[in-house]
C-alpha cells in the first residue's frame, strides 16, 4: 500500500527493519543443533553404537568365536581389519560383537536400577516409619565401593550376562533411590500435594499424578550417567575375570585376553578400548546436555 | 564442637555394623559348604556333621556374625581357603603398594585438579574454560584402565622413560619408587581430577560472585589472594566431599589399575582371589575397603569444622 493514498493527516507506519529471524528461516532442526550440541553429538555417537550393536551380524567379516590357531596374533590387515588374538579369533568382529553386551548391559541397568530406586525412593519419601530403615540400608549399601560390591555379588553367583546386570542394577539402585526420595521430600511440602492430601486423593493417586511427573527429569539425567557407569563397571568387572564369560566377546574379556600380549600386540587391546571410551563418552555427553536442557538451574553451575 | 564429632562418630556406628552385616551375608550365601570341603572325599556325612558343629557352623544366623564380628574387631579375618593363610595377614603383606599408589594418585590430583578447577572458574567463558571442561569429560569417561595401557605405551614401551611394569618400595629409594609409580598415580587419578575439577570450577563460580570477593579485590587483594586465600578457603567445603566420595572410584580404580601395571598390591590379591574363588580374602578385602572408605568420609566430615567453623550440626 503506497502512503499517497491514505488520506491527508495520516501517515504510514514506518516499515520495520527485520532485526529477529522468524523461527522458522533458522529451522527446527538447527536450531536444537545449536542450542544442545552435546546431546546431538553423544546422541549420534550413541545411535551409532546401537546400529553397530543390532547390525553387528551383518558387519562382521569372520566369526567372531571361531579359533584359528594358526592366524594367531596377526596385525591389522585387508583379511582382519582389527588384527587376531592369541588364539586366532577376529578382533574386529569380537569388537562389534562386544558392543552387544555393553549396550544391553548399560541399558538394563539403568532400567532395571531406575525402576528399583525410583519404587524404594518413593516408598521411603512417603512412609517416615519406613523411610529411617530403608535409607539406612542405602547408605550401608553405598558404603561399599560400587566395584567392590559388585566382586562380591558376582562371586556368589555364576558369571552370566544377566547376573552382571543384577548385580550391577544393585550397586547403582541406592543412588537413584536417594535421589527420588530427596524430590519427594521437597514436593511433599508443596501446596499442590498438600491440597491433594486434604482433598482426601488416596497416596497411589498422588504418586502417580503430582510426585512422579516431577521426578522424571532428574531421573532421565540420572538414568543416562547410570548407564554410562555401568558400562564402565562392566568392562572392568570382566577385565578382572569377574564378569562376563569368557566365550562371550565382551570389550573387558576382549581386553583381558589381550593382557598378556599387550606389550607386543597392543592393538588387541587399543581397539576394545577405543570403542569402550567412545561410547561411555557419548553417553556423558547426552547425559550433560540432557541436564542442561532440563535443568536450567544446574547447567549454570555444572 | 565435640558434640559435633561424638555424633558423627556414632552415626558411623551403624554403618559399619551393616556393612559387616552384607560382607558376612556374603560368606554366608555363598556356594559350598566349608565343613564338606574342609572334611574331604573320604568323609562320611557323620564327619561332616561332627566338623560342621566343632567349626559352630550349625549355630543361628545372628550369633554366628556376632562371633565373627567380634573375630574381625580384633584383627583376625579368617584363614584363606587357598594359601591357608591368615586374611589379615595376607592384605598386611600387599597394603604398602596400594598405600603408596593412592597416596601418590591423591596428592597428584590435588595438585592439578585444583588449579584447574580454580583457573577455569576465574576465566569463565573463556577457551581456558571450556578446555577444562572438556578435558573434564574426557577424563570422566575414560575407564583407567584405558589410560593406563595408552600412557605405558606412551611413556615406557614407544618413548621408553619409566619402566613399564612393577613396584619398587619407597626404602629402596625415593626416585625408583615415584618412576614406577607415576604412570599407575595418572592413570588412577585422571577420573579423580576430572571430578575435583569439575565440583571446583562449580563452588568457585558460586564463590567469586559474593560480597566477600568484592570486598577484597576492593581492598587491593590481588587476583591469586583472592582465588587461592579467600575463595578457595569458602569453596573448600564442597570439594572436600567430593574427595570422600570419589575415594570409592580411587579404590575400584586402584583394583584394575594394579592389574595393569602389575603392581603386587590388594588389587591383584582381589583379582586372584576372585580367579580362586577364595571366599574369606574376597569377604576380607572387601570389608577392610569399606571400612576405609568410611573412615575417609567421616575424617572429612570432621574436616568440615575446619573449613567451615559455621558447621555445627
Amino acid at each position: 500500500m503506497s502512503a499517497t493514498s491514505l488520506p491527508t493527516g495520516y501517515t504510514a507506519a514506518p516499515v520495520l527493519p527485520e532485526i529477529l529471524p522468524t523461527p522458522k528461516e533458522r529451522g527446527r532442526v538447527m536450531g536444537f543443533v545449536n542450542r544442545h550440541p552435546t546431546i546431538v553429538i553423544g546422541g549420534a555417537l550413541v545411535a551409532i553404537m546401537v546400529l553397530i550393536a543390532i547390525l553387528a551380524p551383518f558387519l562382521f567379516t569372520q566369526d567372531p568365536t571361531a579359533l584359528a590357531p594358526a592366524k594367531r596374533t596377526r596385525p591389522p590387515s585387508d583379511l582382519y581389519w582389527f588384527g587376531t588374538d592369541m588364539l586366532g579369533r577376529d578382533v574386529y568382529s569380537r569388537v562389534l560383537y562386544g558392543a552387544r553386551v555393553s549396550l544391553t548391559v548399560g541399558f538394563s541397568v539403568a532400567f532395571c536400577a531406575g525402576i528399583i530406586g525410583t519404587t524404594i525412593g518413593l516408598i521411603a519419601g512417603f512412609t517416615r516409619g519406613i523411610d529411617a530403615i530403608v535409607m539406612r540400608v542405602m547408605d550401608g549399601l553405598m558404603s561399599i565401593p560400587q566395584i567392590l560390591l559388585a566382586i562380591a555379588l558376582m562371586a556368589l553367583t555364576r558369571a552370566s550376562v544377566q547376573n552382571v546386570i543384577i548385580a550391577i542394577s544393585i550397586t547403582e539402585s541406592p543412588r537413584v533411590c536417594r535421589l527420588v526420595r530427596g524430590v519427594v521430600l521437597s514436593l511433599r511440602e508443596q501446596p499442590y500435594v498438600e491440597a491433594a492430601i486434604a482433598s482426601g486423593t488416596r497416596v497411589p493417586v498422588i504418586i502417580w499424578r503430582h510426585i512422579l511427573p516431577n521426578t522424571l527429569a532428574p531421573l532421565m539425567v540420572q538414568a543416562t550417567f547410570i548407564c554410562a557407569s555401568a558400562m564402565i563397571t562392566e568392562a572392568t568387572l570382566s577385565f578382572i575375570g569377574a564378569g562376563t564369560p569368557p566365550i562371550i566377546p565382551s570389550w573387558g574379556n576382549i581386553m583381558a585376553e589381550g593382557r598378556a600380549l599387550w606389550q607386543v600386540k597392543p592393538y588387541i587391546v587399543f581397539f576394545p578400548a577405543i570403542f569402550l571410551s567412545i561410547t561411555v563418552l557419548a553417553v556423558n555427553l547426552l547425559g550433560d546436555g540432557l541436564r542442561d536442557a532440563l535443568d536450567p538451574r544446574l547447567a549454570k553451575r555444572l | 564442637m565435640f558434640a559435633y564429632i561424638a555424633r558423627r562418630i556414632l552415626a558411623t556406628i551403624p554403618v559399619v555394623l551393616l556393612v559387616a552385616l552384607f560382607v558376612f551375608s556374603l560368606l554366608y550365601l555363598a556356594p559350598g559348604d566349608p565343613a564338606a570341603i574342609i572334611a574331604g572325599d573320604q568323609a562320611t556325612p557323620a564327619d561332616v556333621d561332627r566338623i560342621r558343629e566343632s567349626l559352630g557352623l550349625d549355630r543361628p544366623f545372628l550369633i554366628r556374625f556376632g562371633d565373627w564380628f567380634w573375630h574381625v574387631l580384633t584383627g583376625d579375618l579368617g584363614v584363606s581357603i587357598f594359601t591357608n593363610l591368615p586374611v589379615s595377614h595376607m592384605i598386611a603383606q600387599r597394603i604398602e603398594p596400594t598405600v603408596s599408589l593412592m597416596l601418590l594418585t591423591l596428592t597428584l590430583s590435588l595438585s592439578f585438579a585444583i588449579p584447574m578447577g580454580v583457573i577455569a572458574a576465574w576465566k569463565h567463558g573463556t577457551w581456558i574454560d571450556r578446555g577444562v571442561m572438556m578435558t573434564a569429560v574426557f577424563g570422566f569417561s575414560t575407564p583407567s584402565f584405558v589410560v593406563g595401557y595408552l600412557l605405558a605405551y606412551v611413556f615406557a614401551l614407544y618413548l621408553d622413560w619409566l619402566p613399564v611394569q612393577g613396584f619398587t618400595s619407597i626404602s629402596v629409594g625415593v626416585i625408583p619408587f615415584l618412576r614406577n609409580l607415576i604412570l599407575p598415580a595418572t592413570a588412577l587419578g585422571l577420573v579423580f581430577m576430572a571430578l575435583i575439577a569439575r565440583i571446583t570450577r562449580a563452588t568457585m563460580l558460586d564463590v567469586l560472585s559474593q560480597d566477600y570477593v568484592r570486598t577484597a579485590k576492593a581492598k587491593g587483594v590481588g587476583q591469586r589472594g583472592v582465588l587461592f586465600v579467600h575463595a578457595l578457603k569458602n569453596a573448600a567445603v564442597p570439594i572436600v566431599t567430593i574427595v570422600g566420595i570419589g575415594f570409592a572410584t580411587l579404590i575400584s580404580g586402584a583394583i584394575v589399575t594394579e592389574s595393569v601395571f602389575a603392581i603386587p598390591g590388594l588389587g591383584r590379591l582381589t583379582v586372584d582371589a576372585i580367579l580362586r574363588r577364595d571366599y574369606p580374602v574376597i569377604q576380607g578385602v572387601v570389608l577392610m575397603f569399606s571400612f576405609v572408605y568410611v573412615l575417609v568420609n567421616l575424617g572429612v566430615d570432621l574436616l568440615y569444622t575446619v573449613f567451615d567453623p559455621r558447621i555445627r550440626y
